[in-house]
């Protein structure tokens, strides 16, 4: 496989406006000329699409809801970041980027951070500009939230809702294309495969899930961003229909699977209830800015929070990471929480929760404050729970919230396949081993806003045209497989249902390969994720037909390719010998239980190949050059 | 607790429907509704029955996929929560539970408890942006927002979009949906050059698309999972109402002779 990064030259501070005073642009007269397939309709593709299509491309999107404004982008809490500097506490574009590379633990590419940082001022702009209400002061200037691994005030937001009002603001700018006729939208509509032809990618096969009808679109170019693939361990914070299938699809195709044991997992959840568990509900990150996390130094304490006196809790993070305090980074809150409740201080009925006190906070502010604050999150905390935090402290749990891994990209943001572009979370680019907090919509946003216009068009202005449509054998071919995998599913009919094997996917994944991980556990994992595998082949129901809209039936493809993901995510992990961000080695740790980082050996991206079914996949390496952050070994103390 | 449910099955748009009795055990109160309807149709899928089809997706409150009438209510019977956040705790032991789709000529049901809201789309293609170019805008804080402005603003915004205010509506208006969207941005600066045009032509729209006229029946507020307040409709009325009376300049700047 090959993996060129395709960084430009010069400096890292110069490399992007180089990069867009040197690239070819493509004419008017020839955008009209070219159709651009764009799968989701998140931060990511929302602000894509309309972004192509008022330069003047033909854009088709698609997206699985019934309207792209549901996009799971709309669940994101806390806030987008931006190196405006407008608090004056001395952050800088070259902070950003330097918290962002320190935050992945070293794992990302520098030049595609710094671009990150440096389109980050742009995005806020944007959004303000499409009438995105951002919380304000009451000079009329916007206001700013800490968030974690950060030491500056650098977070913009709307309430607890940024996500939503910054997809509703992606989503009117696509609508106004839509009305436009510059975007033909097609919700309810699954993409299924990805088409090579002459080993560009030229096109999709889709399932229209109302009428089952399964149909191929064709275009110069296809644009991924289709979102995180969280939900391989059935209970995350995702939407529930957040899926692999997509970029899954491309990797069976050629493209490569970057990093895809990273995981993020998010130290502030509510912890799960019962079996029928569904999803897991996250309580922003911003809650740590406020909020104090503690647990009972006795162990196995069963008094009621508010009976234990302050001498007998343990503010653990506070005491151990006196600088950041609350505010360390997710992978080592996370950690320190799973640390506690291993050691049986855990709180609540199952004995996994650890305590997040507003107490101080509603002392030091008052109420009212809080309210304004966090009020929506207080409010969904108290339907989801029944207690009131304003009265009890929280209980929360880490819980699967974020992939840093998916399918490697260069500069270009253009996978190894020619012509595949991939966006948001479905790419590997920035994060490295852990994401910092209000960066995912900021790197969406950036993406699909300001990236992908300059280089889809470096990409088209180097391609010839051609009258290449979807009566190519290559788009029935894909669609012939697309069918006969539909029909495999509903022809096993067996006793088990999709959630049943999901589920137990899930727990596998989360015993082995969530938030510590050992060469023993991983290798158990691969050996139970092939029987799940086959039992899934053996002994699935769905029912219905594919003739309709049948919920079940979209489940089972998902699950399908969430077992087969599940296995490389192992691998991954398994192959990765070191500790480092959300990555954590039991094997590998410094003497105060800090993840141990290998650089010598592990200072790069690992990217999957697609062996072939029943081979192995071969797993191939980026290196990372380190050239403007020293490597360190992190600390937050 | 053990339930009766009284569930509308309709296998798809041309079919007629009709409801459909279950009884569920062991229904845990941690449980939300809708993880009280995956039990369900993990139990008719075991038995060889059909589950029953109902959108989400968040599970969260947020996206404003699901939303279901339960009792006669469209998301149930609590303030301000949508289906999705809706726990079991508020029902008991032995309670009969009818659940429905939205009922709107705007919404017409796909199948079972899933109904088709394109519509509420197509109201946004007429107006529901700001015409903005990506990469033309100013520096975010060069303009001044009041507080005050900026916060009701985002009370608008926080819109879900779920069409429960629709479904609510004696006459099926879409008022409550489409004063938010207006407000929003008549309440900002960003959207001031197009007011007038927005109101107008999301207003027509909303006849166009068949959704029915406001008579102040004022349930949409009482069901809106995000709390959205009618004055808003007061606040679309009158920007309407100014909207369609020019004054003098704006009835046309160059001479014309007849
Ligand atoms: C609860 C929660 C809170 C968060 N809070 C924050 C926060 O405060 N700050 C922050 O920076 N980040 C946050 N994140 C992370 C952030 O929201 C996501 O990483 C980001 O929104 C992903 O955007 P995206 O555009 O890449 O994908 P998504 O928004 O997930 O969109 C994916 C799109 O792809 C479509 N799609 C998927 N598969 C297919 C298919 N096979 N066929 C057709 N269409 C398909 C979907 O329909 C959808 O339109 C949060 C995440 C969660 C879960
Ligand atoms: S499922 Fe998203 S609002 Fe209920």
């Amino acid at each position: 496989m090959k993996l060129d990064a395709n960084i430009p030259e010069g400096p890292i501070e110069k490399k992007w406006e180089n990069y867009r005073d040197k690239v070819a642009l493509v004419s008017p007269a020839n955008k009209r000329k070219r159709k651009i397939i764009v799968v989701g309709t998140g931060l990511a593709g929302g602000s894509a699409a309309a972004t192509l299509a008022e330069l003047g491309y033909d854009v088709e999107a698609f997206c699985y809801q019934d309207s792209a404004r549901r996009a799971h982008s709309i669940a994101a809490q806390g806030g987008i970041n931006a190196a405006k500097n407008y608090q004056n506490d001395g952050d800088s574009i070259w902070r950003l980027f330097y918290d962002t590379v320190k935050g992945g633990d070293f794992r990302s590419r520098e030049a595609n951070v710094y671009r990150l940082a440096e389109v980050s001022n742009l995005i806020i702009d944007q959004c303000v500009a499409q009438g995105v209400p951002f919380a304000r002061e009451y000079g009329g200037k916007l206001a700013n939230r800490s968030f974690g691994g950060a030491q500056v005030s650098r977070t913009f937001y709307a309430r607890g809702q940024t996500g939503q009002q910054l997809l509703l603001g992606a989503y009117s700018a696509l609508i106004r294309q839509v009305a436009a006729g510059k975007v033909k939208m097609h919700p309810r509509t699954e993409m299924l495969d990805l088409v090579l032809v002459d080993g560009r990618a030229r096109g999709i096969v889709t399932r229209n899930l109302e009428t089952g009808k399964v149909r191929s679109f064709s275009a110069d170019a296809v644009i991924l961003a289709t979102g995180g693939y969280g939900n391989v361990f059935y209970l995350s914070t995702n939407a529930k229909g957040s899926n692999a299938t997509a970029i899954w699809r491309a990797y069976k195709r050629g493209a490569g699977f970057a990093n895809p044991g990273f995981v993020q997992i998010h130290p502030t959840c509510i912890p799960k209830t019962g079996d029928y568990q569904s999803k897991l509900t996250l309580m922003s990150e911003s809650l740590r800015n406020d909020g104090r996390i503690w647990v009972p130094k006795k162990k196995n304490d069963k008094r009621p929070a508010n009976e234990i006196p302050e001498s007998d809790r343990d503010y653990y993070l506070e005491r151990r990471y006196p600088s950041f305090g609350n505010l360390v980074p997710r992978d080592v809150a996370s950690r320190a929480a799973k640390n506690m409740c291993d050691e049986e201080h855990g709180v609540g009925l199952t004995g996994l929760g650890v305590y997040l006190d507003f107490a101080d906070a509603i002392k030091r502010l008052g109420e009212q404050a809080v309210r304004e604050r966090y009020g929506n999150l207080f409010e969904m905390y108290e339907r989801i729970t029944g207690e009131d935090p304003y009265k009890v402290p929280m209980r929360i749990y880490p819980a699967i919230h974020y992939t840093m891994g998916g399918l490697w990209v260069d500069y270009n943001l253009m996978s190894n396949i020619e012509g595949l572009f991939v966006l948001g979370e479905a790419n590997f680019s920035d994060h490295g081993a852990n994401r910092l907090g209000a960066s995912a919509l900021m790197q969406g946003l950036a993406d699909g806003y300001f990236i992908i216009p300059y280089t889809l068009g470096r990409y088209l202005a180097n391609i010839g045209y051609d009258d290449l449509d979807v009566s190519h054998s290559a788009f029935s071919d894909a669609e012939h497989q697309v069918t006969e995998r539909i029909s495999s599913l509903l022809a096993i009919k067996g006793k088990q249902t999709v959630d049943t094997f999901h589920r137990r996917l899930g727990e596998i994944l989360w015993d082995n390969c969530g938030m510590s991980r050992t060469e023993q556990g991983l290798k158990d994992a691969i050996e139970k994720i092939a029987a799940i595998r086959e039992e899934f082949w053996s002994d699935l129901r769905v029912p219905g037909t594919d003739r309709d809209l049948n919920q079940e039936l979209e489940k089972a493809g998902r699950v399908a390719d969430f077992i087969e993901l599940a296995d490389l995510l192992a691998r991954d992990a398994l192959e990765r010998r070191e500790s480092c961000g959300g990555h954590f080695r039991e094997e590998f740790q410094t003497e105060e239980g800090e993840a141990l980082r290998d650089d010598e050996n592990f200072t790069h991206v690992a990217v999957w190949e697609y062996g072939g079914d029943g081979a192995e996949p071969v797993r191939n390496v980026e290196p990372l050059q380190f050239e403007n952050v020293k490597l360190t070994q992190r600390s937050y103390k | 607790m053990k339930l009766k449910l009284n569930i509308w099955r309709q296998k798809n748009r041309e079919d007629r429907g009709e409801f459909v009795t279950y009884h569920l055990d062991d229904v845990n109160s941690h449980m939300s509704f809708l993880e009280m309807l995956d039990v369900l149709n993990q139990q008719l899928i075991e038995k060889g029955e059909q589950p029953v089809a109902f959108e989400h997706d968040c599970r969260e409150g947020i996206c404003g996929a699901c939303g279901l009438v339960i009792n006669g209510y469209p998301h149930g019977p609590e303030e301000g929560t949508t289906t999705c956040q809706l726990h079991m705790r508020h029902f008991k032991d032995g309670d009969e539970i009818t659940i429905e789709p939205w009922r709107s000529k705007a919404f017409p049901v796909v199948k079972d408890l899933v109904v088709d809201r394109s519509s509420l789309d197509r109201l946004m293609q007429h107006g529901g942006f700001v015409s903005i170019r990506t990469g033309s805008a100013e520096d975010a804080n060069n303009t001044l927002i009041p507080k005050e402005k900026s916060d009701l603003a985002m009370d608008a915004a926080e819109c879900i979009g779920c069409g429960a205010c629709v479904a609510s509506c004696p006459n099926g208006a879409a008022m409550l949906f489409v004063s938010a969207k207006v407000s929003h941005f008549a309440l900002l600066p960003q959207g001031q050059p197009e007011r007038k045009r927005r109101a107008i032509q999301m207003v027509q729209a909303m006849q166009d698309e068949g959704f029915g006229a406001c008579t102040n029946y004022r349930e949409c507020e009482a069901v809106c999972p995000k709390r959205i307040s009618i004055n808003f409709i007061g606040m679309l009325n009158r920007e309407f109402i100014k909207a369609s009376v020019l004054s003098g300049a704006e009835k046309g700047g160059k001479y014309r002779s007849k």
